[in-house]
């Protein structure tokens, strides 16, 4: 390895080649190396989100250039119920699925966290969910869900004869807002559990041991070791949680596109609808602002998770 | 190796109270193997359903008075056959694969150069700039994708595959830099200072020393910007229209969606044919997936 650096070197400074020299000046690296990431990251990502803030102070649709009008998209929105329908939706299932996904997951990643044969394997099959594209699976809900030949109906009906008639899942609007919940939970589980077991193994042992020593019941070890311990993970794994279920698209897009009678439409699925479908440019991209205030609150409560994780390393670091 | 020794031990150590106060072979099996079980049953189930819906004739499909739901009694490949041939799916999966190579590549090399010059080449703000990446990540493309279809149409990319293979580094980039930063933290720096004394110039370090040592990472990073751009659905929503031209995910709800009567056989087998290869993909490389998963949280 060395050797060969070393004649490589030797062979560049005998041919001062200035395209070598120009490669190691150290600013013009840095300059090229960060080029390409930057340059992706200004034109597909920095400027749509000012173009798309611009936007939604226009009134432009698809084929023609809209003119500044100010408030009025935001307005329009404030008296439109199919908005506040959207926004309640969005919140309501961001708060009720979180809850889901974190209860379960947790439960999930203290079970993984046990000592039991095929142990990896199991690890392996539980993620299943979170790779496979999203779309996919919905579909599977989809027919999962369906009004005549859903399997958990035949469940309850057929072979367990808790129910007199099948469930209309996505027929009317709260059963389809939990059904579609449900989906949601499913494919976040694995998310959470393996980033929370990554943190459960993280924890010495001996806290255990100590906490066992001084007679700590088991959800005394929970409450005041496991719990206190993961709360920086819990806030990040959250955060990126509730940004990503809050503007969630693929799910709501799939199994019920917003029906029945508009009742599941999240923002993104109302922004894509007007937007997109529907061609009204300006109107969608105030629709996709009016999602930002929410996202800031999360990133917040992501740094100040953040703050409290560096308070802890420092009392630990004694 | 050690991790595991250190484990058994406290299992040991554990063991004598726990077995005293409550711990037996039935609490056991209740509090852990149950749970466990059902959650494996629940996770894995949808995927159970689409895989026998797709062998399923048609007939068994609509009838769970005759037959068993939960099996197939004769199976068919009817559906896989009818998607094959009759649809233009091997084309979308053509489509697909390109799109998730091609961002792949595109995302690991900007991501690569991005982290060592972050990490490596130090440089008054490398932090600030380091952050602002990282912020990138928390922005969702469901508030991006009307402004950047706009922007797609500007450049002429509407309808082109290459239209998505520029955009999803958007959100693979960011992770990718979190990723790699964190890998050539863990490459002692004196490997490269060595070189430097040895005359090496910054690029064949990053070429011979850094690249090398950081190849797992770089496996991680690729795998996770395969999977997701494989996955990825709204903006191949959004700026493809021609049916030859979608992605997977994107055909299968808009082209194999017709009518009022679903075909489920086909939309399963559909399913679980563009599940198979991030599936595969992910099987071979379980382990750096979920490093990579876990390594980006703790980041």
């Amino acid at each position: 390895m060395s050797v060969t650096t070393l004649s490589s070197d030797a062979l560049a400074q005998r041919q001062p080649n200035w395209i070598v020299r120009l490669f190691d000046y150290k600013p013009f690296l840095i300059a090229m190396c960060l080029a390409p990431a930057l340059g992706l990251l200004t034109v597909f990502l920095t400027y749509p989100l000012g173009l798309g803030l611009w936007l939604a102070f226009t009134d432009t649709t698809i084929g023609r250039r809209g003119i500044f009008v100010g408030l009025e998209n935001f307005q329009y929105l404030l008296t439109d119920p199919l908005w506040w329908n959207a926004v309640f939706y969005s919140v309501f299932y961001t708060a009720v699925a979180t809850f889901g996904k974190f209860a379960l997951g947790f439960w999930l990643a203290l079970l993984l966290n046990n000592h039991f044969p095929f142990k990896s394997l199991l690890r392996a099959i539980v993620l299943l969910p979170w790779i496979v594209p999203t779309v996919l699976s919905a579909l599977a809900f989809w027919w999962i869900y369906d009004p005549q030949f859903s399997i958990i109906s035949y469940l309850l009906v057929d072979v367990l004869h808790w129910r007199s008639s099948n469930i209309d899942f996505l027929g009317s609007p709260w059963p389809a807002r939990f059904s579609l919940i449900a989906a949601n939970i499913w494919r976040g589980i694995p998310f959470v559990a393996i980033s929370l077991l990554a943190g459960l193994q993280t924890i010495s042992p001996s806290l255990y041991e100590a906490a066992m020593l001084d007679g700590a019941s088991a959800w005394q070890r929970f409450r005041y070791i496991t719990f206190p311990m993961m709360m920086p993970i819990l806030a990040i794994v959250m955060t990126f949680s509730i940004i990503f279920t809050f503007t969630d698209f693929q799910l709501v897009y799939a199994i019920t596109r917003g029906g029945p009678v508009n009742s599941t439409h999240l923002l993104a699925t109302l922004a894509f609808q007007r937007g997109i479908a529907g061609g009204e440019l300006g109107e969608g991209a105030a629709i996709a602002v009016s999602m930002i205030p929410f996202l800031v609150f999360a990133t917040l409560f992501s740094y100040f998770g953040l703050a409290r994780r560096k308070w802890q390393q420092g009392e630990a670091n004694d | 190796m050690t991790e595991t020794v250190a484990q058994s031990t406290v299992a040991d150590a554990k063991a004598p109270p726990d077995t005293m106060a409550w711990d037996s072979g039935l609490r056991r099996l209740m509090m852990i193997y149950l749970p466990l079980g059902c959650f494996v049953l629940i996770l894995l189930f949808p995927f159970y359903w689409m895989a026998i819906t797709s062998f399923k004739p048609n007939a068994e499909l609509m009838n769970y008075r005759d037959n068993n739901p939960f099996w197939v009694s004769s199976p068919t490949l009817a559906h896989i056959k009818h998607l094959l041939f009759n649809t233009a799916y091997p084309q979308w999966l053509k489509t697909t694969m390109m799109v998730a190579i091609g961002s792949t590549t595109l995302s690991l090399i900007a991501s690569t150069l991005a982290a060592y010059a972050i990490e490596r080449l130090r440089f008054r703000g490398s932090p600030y700039v380091g952050l602002g990446i990282y912020l990138a990540y928390l922005v969702p493309p469901s508030i991006l994708f009307i402004p950047l279809a706009t922007v797609v149409v500007q450049f002429g990319l509407f309808d082109s595959p290459l239209a998505l293979i520029l955009v999803y580094p958007t959100f693979l980039v960011p992770f990718c830099t979190w990723l790699l930063i964190g890998y050539f933290k863990s490459i002692p720096y004196e490997l490269e200072e060595c070189a430097l004394v040895d005359g090496a110039t910054r690029l064949q370090i990053l070429r011979r020393i850094t690249l090398p040592l950081a190849v797992p990472g770089l496996i991680s990073a690729g795998i996770f910007s395969f999977t997701l751009s494989w996955n990825e659905f709204i903006y191949a929503l959004a700026f493809i229209q021609s049916g030859a031209n979608k992605t997977v995910p994107v055909a299968i709800l808009t082209e194999l969606v017709t009518g009022d009567v679903y075909q489920w056989g086909a939309l399963m087998a559909g399913s679980l044919l563009g599940s198979l290869p991030v599936a595969i993909f992910y099987s071979l490389f379980v382990d750096y997936y979920v490093s990579s998963l876990t390594g980006a949280v703790k980041e």
